[in-house]
């Protein structure tokens, strides 16, 4: 479900293809509901050794984060940190995850490349950011952790399964049309960089 | 006291000091972000510093870490010849990093290599990282504490250049590191640049770069000027906060040089993020310490 309370874009599980439609790049939302954490060990699980998930992602979220969890008296757990990981470590994952799994909208750091762009536009999902860094805000948003599972890989690798409110602010990077806000961007980047690396080198020659 | 005493006196500040800098930005970081925060035009970089500030205001409440990645610890000790703890230095701090990491709480960041499992611990072969300066004749110690983020780690790189190249090809080589990985190392950066003769001092010369406050220029007049057209080049780009567009896109850049072989010219860069968590404690004799980098931190030891 999409809507809009005070004054926020906010998406809620389960997501549908419809949903995501509205989200273009560069659209800023904020997310209720469930996620499953998964960075590489995850992915190498579920993609290469083709084990299920322990928690079933469909029409739900993905996280590219490594929390900070602590295990309470009663045997829970409690949020302490969580923020995004960097994404593009997962990018030769993804298509086939996204396929395998029906995960709809993946939080992550920075850019993701063309396989995953190719997923979001096949399979109706999209990729977003959270502002790194902001890992307290993250424990904040987190209500509940539902589950923790194949510890075994250790607190940050293993699978997170949260219960977030108005978790964002969350940027769109790739929509399910296929366009890649970073990629987009990158080309405008690199012809500055291009630009710059000439203008300052006419002012650097030092050497003898 | 005796000597054991004192190793655990100075154990116990540095896991107070290391877990402290967890949760809270150096006085110089906050007072640049708060300064490029309030230059900023761009609506999304605007709301992205917003959220930046509401997150270091959160940690300091609810006493967190201000990031989910804690960072892999580094230490570059200045140490006197005459410090009594000299020999001790390297075992009290492994000591403290394993202390800080069970009561902050740290992410365990440390993975043998090979083996590929995590020690849970932060300490490890080689871990935490250890640089040594010997100050002769010096009773006192001063210790700088990094804890290396993955991200932000990440952009490191260094190279031999031919000296033909010149220093033209030093800004194509930074440039080139920051659109194709300091973007994702959740800018707004600090960046290192170091300048030697071969990858190691050129890759040392960049983290001891990091180690200097943000702001501060190189004494080297050429160098000075390098620093600044690097920094005034990189924030043209306008990858701004978490590349997604913005007017600075760096907190700044320092460059820290040495002497190079005449047929080389080593270069590397070393970047850190938004969250630059470097800290700089100074003992004396009596361990007595004073901290230049956190005006905040005191646990009643200091002078
Ligand atoms: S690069 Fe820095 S701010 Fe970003 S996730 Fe890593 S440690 Fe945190």
């Amino acid at each position: 479900m999409i809507e809009v309370r005070n004054g926020r874009t906010i998406l809620t599980t389960p997501v549908s293809e419809s949903d995501l439609a509205r989200l273009r790049i560069g659209d800023v939302f904020y997310l209720d509901g469930e996620l499953a954490t998964g960075r590489d060990s995850v992915h190498e699980r579920t993609v290469y050794e083709g084990k299920d998930l322990p928690v079933d992602i469909r029409d739900k979220v993905l996280m590219h984060a490594g929390p900070i969890v602590k295990q309470k008296e009663d045997g829970g757990w409690e949020m302490i940190s969580i923020g995004p990981t960097t994404s593009m470590r997962m990018e030769k994952y993804e298509y086939d995850f996204v396929k395998a799994t029906g995960v709809r909208v993946i939080v992550g750091k920075g850019g993701m490349g063309p396989s995953t762009a190719a997923a979001c536009r096949d399979f109706g999902a999209i990729h977003c950011v959270m502002p790194a860094g902001n890992a307290v805000v993250g424990a904040v948003c987190t209500e509940e952790i539902l589950g923790g599972h194949w510890l075994d890989l250790g607190m940050p690798e293993a699978v997170w399964h949260c219960r977030v409110r108005e978790l964002g602010p969350l940027i769109v990077t790739i929509d399910t049309s296929g366009r890649n806000y970073f990629e987009e961007k990158k080309t405008e980047y690199d012809r500055i960089r291009r630009e710059q690396t000439e203008l300052i080198s006419k002012q650097v020659h030092f050497t003898k | 006291m005796s000597h054991l005493a004192t190793a655990g006196k100075m154990t116990g500040i540095m896991a107070a000091f290391i877990s402290y800098t967890a949760k809270n930005l150096p006085d110089d970081v906050l007072a640049r972000l708060e300064a490029l925060r309030s230059q900023e035009t761009e609506p999304l970089a605007v709301e992205i510093y917003s959220l930046m500030f509401r997150n270091l205001q959160l940690a300091r409440e609810l006493d967190r870490p201000i990031c989910q990645d804690t960072g892999y610890m580094q230490f570059w000790i200045r140490c006197g010849s005459s410090f009594p703890l000299i020999g001790e230095l390297e075992g009290l701090l492994t000591e403290a990093v394993r202390i800080a990491t069970a009561e902050t709480p740290l992410r365990y960041n440390v993975v043998e290599t090979f083996d590929e499992v995590n020690t849970g611990t932060n300490t490890g072969t080689g871990a935490p990282t250890f640089w040594w300066d010997i100050i002769p004749g010096w009773d006192g110690c001063e210790i700088y504490t990094y804890p290396a983020g993955g991200g932000c780690s990440l952009p490191g790189h260094a190279m031999v250049l031919m000296p033909g190249q010149g220093y033209e090809a030093v800004v194509d080589f930074v440039l080139e590191r920051m659109t194709s990985y300091g973007l994702n190392a959740c800018p707004p950066l600090l960046v290192g640049v170091g300048i030697g003769t071969s990858v190691e001092t050129a890759a040392l010369n960049a983290k001891h770069a990091l180690m200097r406050p943000v702001g501060s220029c190189s004494e080297n007049e050429r160098v000075a000027k390098l620093e600044q057209l690097l920094e005034d080049g990189i924030n043209a780009i306008g990858f701004g906060p978490q590349g997604l567009g913005g007017r600075h896109s760096v907190m700044g850049v320092n460059v820290v040089n040495t002497a190079r072989h005449p047929a080389d010219l080593g270069v590397a860069v070393s970047v850190s993020c938004w969250c630059h968590r470097r800290g700089r404690i100074t003992f004396d004799s009596d361990l007595n310490y004073t901290v230049s980098t956190h005006s905040g931190f005191d646990m009643g030891g200091s002078k």
